[in-house]
């Protein structure tokens, strides 16, 4: 399913992005010189191209004005004020790197980024194998297929903040549904989010079931354009159903799993509706993450400069992952 | 169903020993659904309807024993639901139109107009991909507070148009737009902008599709950039309005208003599930 050989259209750089623009332009439509007109002259030209110029520019002010103000502008402010002191109304103050080394100086600091690490890591180990696993028996089940579909995407189509609550609720350590599966299972129970060991586990499981629906769909898809007969051959050469899972199935899927490991990475770094809603960040600071120390800084301390040096250091971690990314989809498969 | 063959073969299917633990992976499969995905749903369903008692009891009850309606009308009267999902739909269906309006006239431009300096314009609005968006989110707050816009529904919608994937899609999906049509309208004298109204919309209605779900969905799901630019209770979308609230209201209010804020988008799923799906799969994978 890999597509191998030179990238399509599908570029992200800046030069191969302008050839991208002008691809479906290269040649000059034929109807420009009309048979009853003679060629125009060189100055009525020159006004037609500036009016045409005036007319893509109207169509594109809308869209690139929203983007300079709410895309690029706030990422040059977010470096600019990550040196300085910033409050709103004030003059801002330059003040060198201090904001980083007070920013890392916070006890917060070392936590939000552990437990951030964790949660990625966790959700790798959780919210990735069992997507798979989950797809890789759905795609044998021959009957229902409708049903698995809509009932797994279902939790992702809750808002995040009502699973969260939803969830919070579950892990109640009297009433919750979490310590009740548990008692009659004759499992000890659990203080789930609001013991300091468990607390991140506990956020991950919650991440897990509101997002994986899709996951499971992607590697679904995936999975059914695997040609039946590389298992075919695979099975004639001998190979056990583990073998062809190792042999067959995951090299053939490796571009999908690599893709969304990336996505998901990016995207488990920047959590926050869950610590915020179920835990508060607590108990002991265990579910602190990187952007709800952003979120603190900027709107319990009133710190911007804090806020935005610590943005800017997710920001650069996480372009890392994002350009990753996007060279993947660039380079192995033509993504839309 | 599908013939295609997978990880297992027919034959081995068809066996008597094969079909048997078909049935029972099968079997295990749906429970393991139901159990997983669908309980929850109806546990929160039905724990609305429960007493105030009831629903704090241990061992819980499967099955409310009386049913009561009170938990829904109290958490639509006293959470203020109308308000905050009126704002919720306002903010959405805003950010709907003003992507729909701005994302399309850029595309268009972009992928048919040739402007000048559209090669540099286009890599920026792509480079906006690599960078994660809630790590702006505090220089984007001082922004929207520097125009004025906080609490007010555009500092949802106008940030909602900086959306370089769904504009990347409008553009390639114009760019593959057979240029004979497009042309031949041109010729019978048709304008820029006729030409998008009458022609390239209306070929493009799957995309705009899938880009009118994507939009919607986002705004009614996103929790922290509502938390940050709307800090007037009275114009906080139900999200935000709910965590707020959430301290102190009874349990049962508290679930039936969870339940009334997940009603909309789980209908939207329900009534578009088809071409949800298929633009997930098809979205992430055509590899």
């Amino acid at each position: 399913m890999q597509r191998p050989g030179p990238s399509p259209t599908w570029t992200t750089g800046h030069g191969a992005a302008g050839h991208g623009a002008s691809s479906g332009h290269r040649t000059a439509p034929a109807f420009e010189v009309r048979p009853e007109q003679a060629p125009p002259p060189a100055g009525d030209r020159r006004r037609r191209r500036l009016a045409d110029q005036g007319r893509a520019y109207a169509f594109l002010l809308g869209g690139l004005i929203c983007f300079a103000l709410f895309s690029w502008y706030p990422a040059i402010r977010a470096v600019v004020i990550a040196f300085q002191t910033y409050t709103p109304g004030a003059d801002p103050e330059w003040v060198g790197t201090a904001n980083f080394t007070r920013v890392v100086q916070d006890p917060e600091f070392a936590a939000a980024w552990r437990n951030t690490l964790t949660f990625t890591l966790l959700a790798l180990l959780i919210g990735f194998a069992i997507p798979f696993l989950l797809a890789l028996v759905l795609n044998e089940l021959r009957h229902a297929r409708a049903f698995f579909r809509i009932v797994v995407y279902l939790p992702v189509m809750i808002p995040p903040v009502v699973s969260a609550l939803l969830w919070k609720w579950f892990y109640d350590p009297g009433a919750g549904l979490a310590n009740e599966a548990l008692r009659f299972l004759h499992l000890p129970t659990s203080n789930w989010s609001n013991g300091a060991d468990t607390a991140l586990v506990s956020l991950v499981i919650v991440a897990t079931w509101a997002t994986m629906g899709g996951t499971v769909l992607i590697y679904l898809a995936a999975l059914q354009s695997i040609p039946g007969e590389l298992y075919e051959a695979a099975e004639l050469d001998g190979a056990s159903l583990l073998q062809r899972v190792r042999h067959v199935t995951i090299p053939q899927t490796r571009f999908v799993i690599l893709m969304l490991m990336l996505l998901q990475i990016i995207a488990t770094m920047q959590v926050f509706t869950e610590p915020f809603v179920i835990t508060g960040g607590g108990p002991e600071n265990a579910t602190v993450t990187v952007l709800y120390l952003i979120y603190k800084y900027a709107f319990l301390y009133n710190d911007f400069g804090g806020a935005c040096a610590l943005s800017v250091m997710l920001l650069l971690l996480l372009g890392l992952f994002s350009a990753g990314y996007l060279r993947l989809t660039r380079t192995d498969g033509e993504t839309a | 169903m599908s013939s295609t063959r997978t990880l297992l073969s027919p034959a081995v299917l068809a066996r008597p020993r094969g079909r048997a633990v078909y049935w029972t992976v099968f079997t295990g499969v749906v429970l393991l659904f139901a159990l997983a995905f669908l309980f929850p749903v109806y546990w929160m369903v039905t724990g609305a309807m429960k007493s105030p008692d009831e629903v704090a009891r241990t061992p819980p009850t499967l099955v409310p024993e009386d049913w009561h309606l009170g938990g829904y009308t109290d958490a639509w009267d006293l959470m203020e639901l109308p308000a905050h999902l009126g704002n919720t739909l306002v903010q959405a269906s805003g950010a709907w139109l003003c992507q729909l309006v701005f994302c399309t006239a850029a595309a268009y431009a972009l992928s048919r107009l040739r402007p000048a300096f559209g090669g540099v314009i286009l890599g920026g609005i792509l480079a906006t991909l690599m960078v994660p968006a809630q790590a702006l989110v505090v220089p984007k707050y001082l922004t929207v507070a520097d125009l004025g816009l906080l609490n007010e529904p555009l500092a949802i919608w106008l940030p909602a148009v900086a959306n370089a994937f769904n504009l990347y899609l409008l553009k390639r999906f114009f760019d593959q737009m057979p240029r004979d049509v497009l042309e031949a309208a041109e010729i019978d004298g048709a304008g820029k902008l006729r030409v998008l109204w009458s022609i390239v919309l209306p070929m493009s209605r799957p995309v705009l599709g899938v880009v009118s779900i994507f939009a919607l969905v986002a705004v009614w799901q996103d929790f922290l950039w509502p938390l940050m630019v709307f800090s007037d209770t009275g114009k906080q979308p139900i999200s935000v309005a709910l965590v707020q609230l959430s301290q102190n209201i009874p349990l049962t209010v508290l679930i039936a208003a969870m339940v009334i804020a997940s009603v909309p988008m789980v209908a939207l799923f329900l009534v578009f599930q088809r071409h949800i799906i298929a633009g997930i799969s098809a979205g992430s994978t055509k590899g």
